[in-house]
């Protein structure tokens, strides 16, 4: 396996930290500032599809930035897993920007630099963690994203955000510092190292009791990736202005936490070690505990934007299955879910933004026969919710197949009704919004007939994310490559 | 020029000059007293800086003052533990001086010569303790440190006077608890001299006398770093000291304790007698906990600003005494490392508090109100000092953390790791109160469309310290690796 040695992993997450100067120098001027973040968001995805090529072929690329202490160093390496995350954190950077504009400047917000800057700096710590070579690294750039989000899920100021994001930081910080420090000083202290391998680094090294405490403590510690009961924050966090909450709480924060229980089971624990000891069972329990009832919560959300985060949480606990198969197929399936829900989730947020933008409404039961005023949004959010249910032909379907094929693989038949039961929940909770927004009679109708779209900067980039909800069903590379090489990597062909 | 020999003793004698100088040109013109002071700490700082790469290249120094050899005379050894302390010390008192301008011609016009004078000869104090191998003379300089401290918080006024008087009683219980010990070790053994005792030690530790100098010297250290449940004297004095006092002594008087602390251990009594002779490890590791977990708890209950610091010193020096106490080698490494780090971090915050008080005459938490938009850079260079409290990476404090926490799962000693990660969790929500509490403005609860805010960053001779410091915390965590190999792990007594 060809390992190159090249700056790059480092380089394309810290261009956007280092956009951070201009954006806040130019804060006088909008239009050179968001410049600024496309240029940066350019060379992010520029970056990294240049190294797409290197992996795509079997390779990683790696660098060691620097060596803190002996075993403990800032390290970057772009495998295929962390290739398949940063490209799709990197994509939707770029497409977000163009919302956020529409967003921002539909709504006057205040603060706008602030915003912009901090956006970039999270989306530096999501690259960073997608690049990590080892678990100090991803934590330091899993503490850096908690701390940038911040300002960008209080941006309102008022006491609802002040409420929202102390919850926010209580759960977040709460569990980074108090569960997954203490398990990766244990790890460290037990096997003296912290690097993501194929195998893992913790087998034979200490008693099952010790292991699936650990397992625990990281999987209930990245909240992030809000299992249940931690995923208090994420509904919280909804107070965000809307790109944040599209961007962040469904593609980059959320993610990098099911992202880092993915490496930690793959590169720490290791699947073998795992499946040794029998504990796929237990997370597939946690995580389907999790997916059916944050999908029955979400059923009775009339808020848009906390029915989508709701759902969110189930979906997330897809990919936690996934993983928690151990099974090749199941596993590609987590993976790939990685991207396309994604896309999907990504558009419903778009969606949800764009009929605030035009209408002002938050909530489903004031958007009846919104179809006739926003038909573009609306059908866009008809594809964003088949692609979260997983109906042909969006990208959704791909994902769910590869999970569905990954419990036979892996002979978890509960796990095959808990994923059949969910996608009809999904489709319980989302197609109600849809069906409402067009069919309706003229009294019902609460808009016009008159069509009267969100800004072009609003619904173009969710039209975008629309389509390649729908190409993905077509075409899912280069996810669906780099997910079975990630796979392949750490399941040992 | 200045033969490098001579760097040692010149870290001490030329701030003491220097003192007796500055108090002449300040009876002149009280404006030479800044700049000298300055220049005089700028000395000390690149002797202890020559001294530290001449230890790194060539090992342990030792001077012997006025030529005197020892035993008979007052020897100065410098080894990799003090090399280290000493460049902090000199490095925070100049950086801390720097940032004084305001504060002093603000809070007590008449008395700037009084004031540089006493600063001086209280960082002699410190650097005097520090670089000594006399077990007599750092007595002599631990009480030179703590009268110009009396009299440095004193000058606060009103209730400074009262905190002041307190910490004079208790201060001169621990430094007279310090010289009976020494005064048992000298009628045992005949020596002051801290390698010499050390090689006589051995064959009395059985002996009644050399327990209860141990325990004397020992306690007033503890009393003297406020160790938990030793520390009532230190939120009140350093909460009333003057904002020019507390950035000096703040870092710095209770970490030089710890530092003493760590000499008298291992360099006078010796890492056997401490860990397998006397009784008390687990005792220590138990009221480092209680020290961690109670400042914490004190700290979460404050809503003036400065004293919840105050707080969290007396926290962090359970940090520093639980590591050294853990007795393995993590452990040590942690708390000398943490020496360093916690003094550059407390001095970040406060030099952060010192600007509150001359922004806003007061240190209140409320005083803190939307400071975000007024001073954004000086919000941001406490921020790093904020994170470093709590541990984040690659802040200094993550490291020193680090190694204090494994060293503590080596030493089984859990009760201890969990102290550290709540006071860690307790840090993040008092650092993240403050935050919310400087984000949010005074009355927003209309979606923040306020009126612009205009920037009003603290003045440039205040912000460029704290800048310096920021910076400095951030790099001292990327060279923890370096400072551990090159200095610390040879400060490590051997066979632990």
């Amino acid at each position: 396996m060809e390992t190159v040695v090249s700056i790059k992993p480092l380089l394309a997450s810290l261009v956007s930290l280092v956009a951070v100067i201009p954006i806040v120098l130019s804060g006088k001027r909008p239009n050179l500032r968001e410049g600024w973040t496309f240029l940066a968001g350019l060379i992010k995805l520029g970056l990294v599809v240049s190294m797409l090529p290197v992996v795509l072929a079997g390779g990683t690329v790696q660098y060691t930035l620097w060596e803190v202490l002996p075993g403990l160093a800032i390290a970057f390496k772009a495998d295929a897993m962390g290739m398949l995350f940063a490209l799709i954190a990197a994509t939707l950077w770029l497409v977000t920007s163009a919302y956020s504009i529409g967003y921002m400047r539909g709504l006057h917000e205040h603060s706008q630099t602030r915003y912009f800057s901090f956006f970039a700096v999270a989306l530096s710590a999501t690259i960073g963690v997608a690049f990590a070579a080892n678990l100090f690294t991803l934590y330091l750039f899993y503490e850096m994203l908690s701390l940038a989000t911040y300002p960008l899920v209080t941006h309102h100021q008022d006491g609802e955000a002040r409420a929202s994001g102390r919850k926010y930081l209580t759960f977040i910080l709460g569990t980074s510092i108090g569960l997954v420090l203490p398990a990766m000083l244990i790890v460290y202290s037990l096997t003296g190292t912290l690097d993501f391998t194929a195998a893992g680094i913790l087998s034979g090294t200490t008693t099952k009791t010790v292991i699936v405490v650990l397992l625990l403590m990281f999987v209930f510690g990245f909240a992030k990736a809000g299992i249940m009961p931690m995923h208090g924050w994420l509904p919280a966090a909804m107070v965000a202005p809307t790109p944040v909450s599209a961007l962040l709480h469904a593609v980059a924060v959320v993610k990098v936490g099911v992202f880092s229980i993915f490496r930690i089971l793959t590169g720490i624990f290791g699947v073998d070690l795992l499946r040794t000891l029998g504990l796929g069972e237990t997370l597939c329990v946690i995580a389907s505990i999790t997916i059916l009832a944050a999908s029955l919560i979400a059923l009775s959300q009339d808020g848009l934007k906390r029915r989508l985060a709701f759902s969110t949480i189930g979906q997330l606990s897809y990919i936690v299955l996934g993983a928690a198969l151990l099974s090749p197929k199941g596993m590609v399936g987590g993976l790939l879910h990685i991207a396309m829900h994604a896309f999907g989730k990504i558009t419903l947020f778009f969606c949800a933004g764009a009929i605030f933008v035009a209408t002002g409404k938050k909530n489903i039961s004031e958007m009846v026969g919104i179809g006739k005023r926003m038909p573009v949004t609306m059908i866009a959010f008809l594809i964003g919710s088949m692609s979260v249910i997983g109906i042909p032909p969006t990208g959704g379907f791909i994902s769910k197949w590869h999970l569905l094929l990954g419990t036979l693989e892996a002979d978890q038949l509960p796990m095959l009704v808990v994923l059949l039961s969910s996608s009809l929940l999904n489709a319980a909770y989302f197609l109600p919004v849809f069906y409402r927004a067009f069919f309706c009679t003229a009294e019902e109708s609460l808009f016009p007939a008159k069509i009267e779209e969100a800004p072009a900067w609003c619904v173009a980039p969710l039209v975008l994310t629309a389509l390649i909800s729908v190409g993905l069903f077509f075409n899912p590379q280069p996810f669906l490559r780099l997910a079975e090489m990630a796979v392949q990597f750490c399941v040992g062909g | 020029m200045i033969s490098p020999e001579q760097y040692p003793v010149l870290i001490v004698v030329t701030p003491l000059l220097s003192a007796f100088l500055i108090n002449i040109l300040g009876n002149m013109d009280k404006r030479f007293c800044y700049p000298a002071t300055l220049l005089a700490l700028a000395g000390s700082l690149a002797a202890a800086v020559g001294t530290l790469c001449r230890v790194a290249n060539e090992g342990v120094i030792h001077y012997r003052v006025g030529g005197w050899p020892p035993p008979f005379g007052i020897e100065y050894v410098v080894d990799h533990l003090n090399a280290l302390v000493l460049v902090v010390v000199a490095g925070v008192a100049l950086v801390a001086a720097v940032a004084s301008k305001r504060s002093v011609e603000e809070e007590f016009p008449h008395k700037i010569t009084q004031f540089y004078t006493l600063f001086v000869l209280l960082t002699t104090g410190l650097l005097g303790m520090t670089i000594t191998g006399d077990a007599f003379n750092l007595y002599v300089l631990m009480e030179i440190a703590a009268l110009t401290n009396y009299a440095l918080i004193a000058m606060g006024g009103n209730r400074a006077l009262m905190a002041s008087f307190n910490y004079v009683v208790v201060g001169t219980i621990g430094a007279c608890f310090y010289l009976l010990g020494v005064g048992h070790l000298y009628i045992m053994t005949g020596s002051l001299n801290m390698a010499d005792i050390m090689t006589i030690l051995p064959s009395l530790y059985g002996t009644n006398a050399i327990l209860v100098a141990a325990i004397l010297m020992l306690l007033g250290a503890w009393i003297k770093m406020a160790f938990f449940p030793l520390h009532g004297w230190l939120p009140n004095a350093y909460t009333y000291a003057p904002s020019a006092t507390s950035s000096l002594v703040a870092p710095l008087m209770t970490k030089v304790s710890v530092y003493i602390m760590i000499r008298v251990m291992f360099s006078v009594l010796g890492a056997t007698y401490v860990f397998t002779v006397l009784p008390v490890k687990e005792l220590i590791v138990w009221l480092a906990t209680a020290a961690i977990v109670g400042g914490s708890l004190f700290a979460l209950s404050q809503k003036d600003f400065k004293r919840m610091l105050t707080f969290l010193i007396v926290a962090e020096v359970g940090y520093m005494v639980g590591g050294a106490w853990l007795a393995t080698e993590r452990g040590i490494t942690g708390a000398i490392l943490h020496i360093v780090n916690d003094a550059v971090m407390t001095l970040c915050l406060f030099l952060f508090s010192a600007i509150v008080v001359y922004k806003t005459k007061g240190h209140q938490l409320s005083n803190l109100e939307g400071m975000f938009k007024k001073m954004p850079l000086t919000m941001t260079a406490f921020a790093v000092g904020a994170l470093s409290m709590i541990g984040v990476p690659p802040t200094a404090g993550f490291f020193s953390k680090w190694y204090l926490i494994l060293g503590g799962i080596d030493a089984g000693q859990w009760q201890f790791v969990v102290a550290l990660l709540f006071s860690s969790l307790v840090n993040a929500v008092l650092f993240f109160r403050i935050f919310e509490i400087a984000y949010y403005e005074p009355h927003s609860d209309h979606h923040g469309h306020s009126a612009p805010v205009a920037i009003d960053e603290a003045p440039m001779s205040m912000l460029l310290p704290l800048a310096v410091v920021a910076v400095a915390i951030i790099m001292l965590g990327l060279y923890s690796g370096e400072i551990v190999t090159t200095f610390i792990q040879h400060a490590v007594p051997a066979g632990i």
